[in-house]
């Protein structure tokens, strides 16, 4: 072969090679399991068959009519109110009269609309009673609109207790046997006005009452209905400290709490979406996780209940900052150690901020976590909000479900180039509301699907989205996981804005067995919130938290719930209570809820 | 990105003592960029990305100029059209980087007219990237914290560095007609001069108007035609802009790049037919 035709046969072949690469990127898009053209619909017999258990709207059948509308703020807002108005649709689950049946609280966030608290029938259906329980009418000129609510028996008496957080005055209702409300607002200590969007209950210092953490949003000197300035907005998209304040309020046992915010080093004004609290060290003091919209998440360590250290860019979990909206524990390997998933923005082509999954790097002395979501496959939702980790479908692996969907306004419309033009710019532009471009009614993130990924238990989720016997993709907000109908399932309630509430009955292949916990503290509060409950069999080991708020704007059912495959035994359950005292039954009856007190 | 700030063949535009050669001015200033980006402002979520994309680019390189050429090129062209990949993209995967930064390596040994390329390289792969893998990748997404004083100094050491090198006059032509633009656009699309100029002050245009438009093997000679091509960019976007191409920047060099720099070639050709022109070195 001569010198020049060589070369050409080299010139050839690369660029032979050149235009397959170029083709690559095109043809992965199109056959990866990313692509928006990819079905997602699967027959219910397949879905039952390939993962053991389908989903069905069961809303309307169970007599559940609810839908929440976005909050009308002032007009200065208007150009970009889709934007503003976003939240407020929540879910929170709790058994308020002690019926042994889970009911559940929703809020709306608009003048004039109602919560609506759900009592179960125990027939298959609800009712709303918020009304003749005196916690419906929340939602009014001067007070505010409602932006989520969390429960806790908070003065022990042993009925579930009602906080409700909105942009505007935080209300506390104090549960009366389970008969009615009676709002204990005036003399509690809380503060008269806070833009919140998260609010937890937690037993940080393991005094045996539940303290209360709320994350403010928007600044707590501004009235949304009543702005002097349209500069409201953040300063920052990866560091702003213009949010509102955030808050933790200490309970003193006697029906009123103390503001220990400063004294306990939580002085952040970051713009907060999300917190969840676990003892993740095993030092019995529950650990705080905050995720924030537009900076850093934060990773507070416990002092031994006096103060907290926070450790976020040293743990990773707060290094690079995304849009955290979400804070839930997962153990989705088995190995009693807690994962923590927080949900941020992925568009494709536009953000990829991916959701992170945080897990302990093992190998390391210090405190530091890796981000595991990408290598488990639970990276990429949308514009993600609420997550919940469960066992959908009780093969003993929690799995995870995600909310997706930020403003579904006109379709095929978009307002991502007039967002990607502004979210450049320097903070005098980005904060004021008269330089962002009216929405004018297009859709950003809008019309997605949440997402449903299921634990193989080999280190991987796959998608399972398509297990909804019936579609809907509203702007999901919070999720919310409870056995709504006693039956070992795992069903699912979906808050959506500006839209209508779905109750996802779970219909779970009966060859899976399960068991359940309920916990009551003595000792520790007693709605055991921050007690740890591992439970052992067939080998395998799993960790979950009581928690009092987890998620967006969520609650999940008090009781534990773990899947166990087709195993008919457990070997024993351990329970860390919220004071550090651990207490073990051998050989828990598998298919049936324990109710266990704390023993003395 | 930029291959080499001081022109092949051109004089050093400095006096006095040199300490450092001006062609490795841009990577050690965009290195700079990186370093103090990430640990001021987290902007590399961990570190494999960028090894990733400043590795294969470097490796295309080592590999194809001893494959095609026979010789082993300076590799801080290499080195720049990765670390920009790297800056420059974001993806939840990470094969996206290794392609972009081999199809930026390779289009500077398949896509030439005359003996030369005529593609900035990191441009080309990333417009095509962002392109035909939407769903795998997106453009930058940090903003320097968007705070006044990151960017300021960034300007600064910018503006210094370009007008080192004689390239002072592309960056300011692209500016200031970025800025005529924005408020043109604000009066047709009805949004204020500040939401339409607001880009210009972020990180993805400085590390544009720095490093991608005053690329030297990737521009024409003549110092009037590079402000007209700069200009030219700088109407291209224009018109992407108001058809809400969220990446107008990238798509109106890939766009106006290679045009520029074939008829350039070709008059170049044409005169030096004639006598006129100066044999231009094959970049």
């Amino acid at each position: 072969m001569t010198d020049s035709s060589k070369q050409r046969l080299i010139k050839g072949s690369v660029t032979f090679t050149f235009v397959g690469i170029l083709a690559g990127p095109a043809l992965f898009n199109h056959f990866s399991e990313n692509s928006p053209v990819r079905e997602h619909a699967v027959a219910i017999e397949s879905a039952m068959n390939r993962y053991g258990f389908y989903l069905r709207d069961v809303s309307k059948q169970s007599g559940v009519d609810f839908e929440h509308h976005s909050p009308v703020l002032d007009p200065l807002i208007e150009p970009i109110h889709p934007q503003i108005a976003s939240m407020g649709a929540s879910v929170s689950v709790s058994d308020f009269n002690n019926d042994g049946w889970n009911d559940f609280y929703v809020t709306n966030s608009s003048f004039g609309h109602r919560n609506a608290l759900y009592l179960n029938r125990k027939d298959g259906s609800f009712i709303d009673v918020a009304g003749e329980m005196g916690v419906a009418d929340l939602n009014k000129e001067g007070t505010g609109v409602s932006m989520g609510a969390v429960w806790a028996d908070y003065d022990n008496d042993g009925y579930e207790d009602l906080f409700v957080y909105r942009w505007g005055r935080p209300a506390l209702f104090r549960n009366n046997g389970g008969t009615g409300f009676e709002e204990v607002t005036e003399n509690s200590g809380l503060p008269g006005w806070i833009n919140a969007n998260t609010a937890i209950w937690l037993d940080y210092n393991s005094d045996g009452y539940t303290d209360l953490f709320i994350g403010g949003y928007f600044r707590e000197d501004i009235d949304l209905w009543n702005l002097t300035s349209t500069a409201i907005l953040t300063e920052s998209f990866e560091y702003s400290e213009n949010g509102g304040r955030n808050y933790l309020f200490k309970n003193t046992g006697t029906g009123s709490f103390t503001d220990v915010t400063r004294e306990t080093g939580l002085t952040s004004t970051r713009w907060t979406l999300a917190a969840g609290s676990a003892d993740i060290n095993g030092d019995g003091f529950p650990e705080l996780i905050i995720a924030n919209d537009y900076a850093t998440d934060e990773f507070y360590f416990n002092d031994a209940g006096k103060n907290f250290s926070e450790i976020g860019k040293n743990s990773m979990i707060g290094f690079s900052p995304k849009s955290g909206m979400n804070v839930s524990f997962g153990d989705t390997y088995n190995n009693g150690k807690f994962g923590i998933y927080i949900s941020n923005i992925t568009e494709d082509g536009i953000l990829l901020q991916g959701n992170n999954f945080w897990v302990p790097y093992e190998s390391s002395e210090k405190v530091v976590y890796i981000n595991a979501a990408g290598q488990l496959g639970i990276e990429n939702g949308g514009w993600s909000y609420g997550a919940q980790f469960g066992d959908l479908n009780n093969d003993g692996f929690p799995d995870l479900y995600v909310a997706n969907g930020y403003i579904s306004g006109e379709p095929g419309t978009s307002y991502w180039y007039d967002y990607s033009k502004v979210t450049g710019g320097n903070t005098a532009i980005i904060s004021d509301i008269r330089n962002w471009p009216a929405m004018k009614g297009r859709s950003q993130s809008g019309f997605q699907q949440d997402k449903i990924w299921i634990n193989n238990g080999s280190g991987r989720f796959s998608d399972a989205a398509g297990n909804k016997a019936d579609h809907e993709n509203f702007d999901s907000r919070a999720v919310a996981f409870a056995d709504l109908w006693n039956r070992g399932t795992l069903d699912i309630i979906v808050a959506n804005q500006n839209n209508r509430l779905l109750v996802y009955k779970n219909n779970v292949n009966p060859e899976n067995h399960w068991i359940a916990f309920e916990l009551e503290g003595t000792t520790s509060n007693r709605s055991a919130i921050n007690a740890i409950v591992r439970l052992y069999w067939d080998s395998k080991s799993q960790s979950q938290v009581v928690t009092g708020g987890i998620g967006f704007c969520s609650q999940n059912q008090r009781r534990v719930h773990f899947g166990l495959g087709n195993n008919t035994v457990a070997d024993r359950v351990e329970i860390i209570w919220p004071d550090g005292h651990q207490q073990m039954i051998e050989n828990p009856g598998v298919d049936r809820i324990h109710k266990i007190i704390e023993s003395r | 990105m930029n291959k080499e700030i001081n022109p092949a063949g051109a004089k050093d535009p400095g006096k006095g003592v040199q300490w450092i050669n001006v062609r490795y001015l841009p990577p050690v200033f965009i290195s700079l960029i990186l370093i103090s980006g990430h640990f001021t402002y987290g902007i590399l979520e961990d570190y494999k990305a960028i090894l990733l994309s400043i590795g294969s680019a470097i490796l295309t390189e080592l590999i194809l100029s001893r494959v095609m050429y026979g010789k082993w090129k300076n590799l801080s062209s290499a080195y720049i059209s990765g670390i920009s990949v790297g800056i420059l993209t974001r993806s939840t995967f990470l094969w996206p980087f290794v392609i972009t930064a081999v199809i930026s390596i390779m289009s500077k040994y398949v896509l030439r007219f005359k003996g030369t390329h005529i593609w900035n390289p990191s441009n080309f792969g990333i417009s095509w990237m962002l392109f035909m893998a939407p769903f795998s990748m997106s453009g930058l997404s940090i903003q320097w914290g968007n705070n006044i004083w990151p960017m300021l100094v960034i300007w600064i050491l910018g503006l210094a560095i370009v007008w080192r090198a004689k390239r002072l006059h592309i960056t300011a032509t692209y500016v200031i007609s970025f800025i005529f633009f924005s408020l043109i656009r604000s009066q047709i699309t009805g949004d204020s001069f500040f939401t339409e100029v607001s880009p210009l002050t972020g990180p993805m245009y400085q590390l544009f108007v720095f490093f991608m438009i005053t690329d030297p093997p990737t521009t024409v000679k003549n110092r009037k035609a590079q402000i007209l091509v700069a200009f030219l960019v700088a109407f291209v976007e224009f018109i992407l802009r108001l058809n809400q191409f969220i990446y107008a920047p990238f798509y109106a060099l890939f766009l106006v790049g290679p045009v520029a720099m074939i008829i350039s070639l070709q008059l170049n050709k044409i005169k030096l037919l004639k006598g006129k022109a100066i044999p231009v070195t094959p970049a």
